[in-house]
């Protein structure tokens, strides 16, 4: 007990770290993902068929393979195939290398939740704006957009929180986020090693978390409300 | 000089043909019912008016001018149908009023959306704002909806709702408006207070088109009627003569069943 008293703030100084790069991972996807999410949607739904099937190719590749190997092919394929190693070696690059798979894997299911919300309006919103004027631009932001929104916000959290989760595949590129930082601790680390309780502390912070997002994400579906 | 010309006017969706030739023309001011049986290409004929549809072939002039022209590309680009349906409102069966808008914010949408186009919005955006608020407010006091103007369409019964598409689509001062089974979703109670608010606007000399199976009505509302029946236009005339007096067999028939319900 007293050995864990004395190791614990060493521990969660680590795991603060890591979760710090967890939660930048998991901003920058979102930030990311989210609008390149709306644009693969219209890919798919464009009215040109070579566009709408190099789309639906795309998701079915990124869909259809673990996240997990697409890290490590966006990691690695560059300097090992290619002999150019574009992301370097640093904690920076492991990021971006990171930053990158994340973004384009998101942005893939993302699009397919739009595409549904977007298919799912009544095409007498599109009529009633054309009567009236309006282009197809000002009907998707002006008419279409909010109604869209309210309709994927369940099944676009359910994705956030998997997200939130799905960060800790960045460790298989030594991404140094909170279960990494709680791993150290298992093989040695400052002072500190066959350490395995660290790593069941990294659940809490996940969890804290996504109860924080889950409040949040409530509360804007509620705000949501005054439209039917 | 008639305010609308459609001459020959054909429309088919794959192989069937579901606008047959057809030509009618309307003065300004006046009031005209189609009617005929489901799947006779009422609504159909009302959605090429408003661009909803392209025609195949045919010619739609508003006031002189050739707004479509079968044989002229021009005239369907993207740009021209858009300026040139202004020149038509449309109410139609299902409303489609847009659900994050209240029964003001409907109303003032695509005014607000033309006016930002003006080049003096932005030094008088607050006055240019204010008016169009002002003339929405008017339109939906004549709707009779002056204590529902900020309620959301959920909010609101299927008869306000439809008032409240009427004065969207006023807004535009459309030269022509154009009703598309206005009253088919709605129960008999409600139906009668859409129907009033469009007796008034025939009051006021504005110049309809009305898609209805409320035979009464149209009877009563219209100046002229057009009978149409597998895509042709069967008959039309004056609206007591025709109802009263139909020429073709079909009309009759049609006439009578209603009549019998």
């Amino acid at each position: 007990m007293e050995l864990f008293l004395e190791q614990l703030p060493i521990v969660l100084k680590s795991l603060n770290v890591g979760f710090l790069q967890t939660l930048k991972l998991f901003a920058v996807t979102l930030i990311g993902a989210l609008p390149l999410g709306l644009l693969i949607s219209f890919g798919t739904m464009s009215r040109l068929a070579p566009v709408k099937t190099l789309f639906k190719i795309i998701i079915w590749i990124v869909r259809g393979t673990p996240l997990m190997i697409q890290l490590l092919i966006i990691f690695y394929f560059p300097g090992l195939v290619l002999g150019n190693p574009i992301w370097g070696g640093g904690e920076s690059g492991r990021f971006a290398a990171a930053a990158v798979a994340f973004i384009f894997n998101y942005a893939c299911y993302f699009s397919e939740i739009f595409r549904g919300g977007i298919q799912s309006i009544p095409i007498g919103q599109d009529e009633a704006g054309l009567v009236l004027g309006m282009t197809k631009t000002q009907i998707f932001f002006r008419v279409k957009l909010l109604q869209m929104i309210k309709r994927i916000l369940p099944p676009v959290s359910n994705e956030i929180l998997t997200l939130v989760k799905d960060t800790s595949l960045a460790r298989i590129i030594a991404l140094q986020e909170v279960i990494w930082a709680g791993q150290s601790f298992m093989k040695g680390s400052q002072g500190i090693s066959g350490a395995i309780w660290p790593m069941f502390f990294t659940a809490f912070y996940y969890l804290v978390f996504n109860g924080i997002l889950t409040v949040l994400l409530g509360r804007l579906e509620r705000k949501m409300e005054f439209f039917r | 000089m008639a305010v609308l010309e459609v001459e020959h006017i054909c429309k088919s969706f794959g192989h069937t043909e579901v606008l047959k030739d057809i030509s009618f023309s309307l003065e300004k001011s006046q009031v005209l019912s189609i009617i005929g049986s489901s799947g006779s290409g009422k609504t159909t004929l009302l959605r090429c008016l408003n661009f909803l549809e392209t025609p195949d072939s045919g010619v739609i002039k508003v006031n002189g001018n050739t707004l479509f022209d079968g044989g002229n590309a021009n005239t369907k680009q993207e740009a021209a149908i858009r300026e040139n349906r202004l020149h038509f409102g449309m109410v139609f069966q299902s409303f489609n009023l847009f659900p994050q808008y209240t029964a003001l914010g409907n109303v003032m949408l695509a005014r607000e959306l033309q006016a930002k186009k003006r080049p003096d919005y932005k030094a008088n955006k607050k006055q240019i704002r204010a008016e169009i608020q002002q003339e929405a407010e008017a339109l939906l006091e004549q709707m009779g909806l002056k204590d529902r103007m900020y309620n959301y369409p959920h909010q609101l019964s299927g008869g306000q709702c439809q008032r409240v598409a009427i004065a969207r689509a006023l807004a535009l001062k459309p030269d022509i408006l154009c009703f598309d089974e206005p009253t088919s979703a709605l129960d008999p109670e409600l139906t009668g207070e859409v129907l009033k608010v469009i007796k008034g606007l025939a009051d006021q000399k504005m110049t309809m088109i009305i898609v209805t199976h409320e035979m009464a009505f149209a009877r009563d509302v219209s100046n002229h009627v057009i009978f149409m029946d597998n895509g042709y236009i069967l008959e039309q005339g004056e609206s007591r003569a025709l109802f009263e007096n139909p020429k073709e067999e079909r009309t009759r028939q049609f006439l009578t069943r209603f009549k019998e319900n």
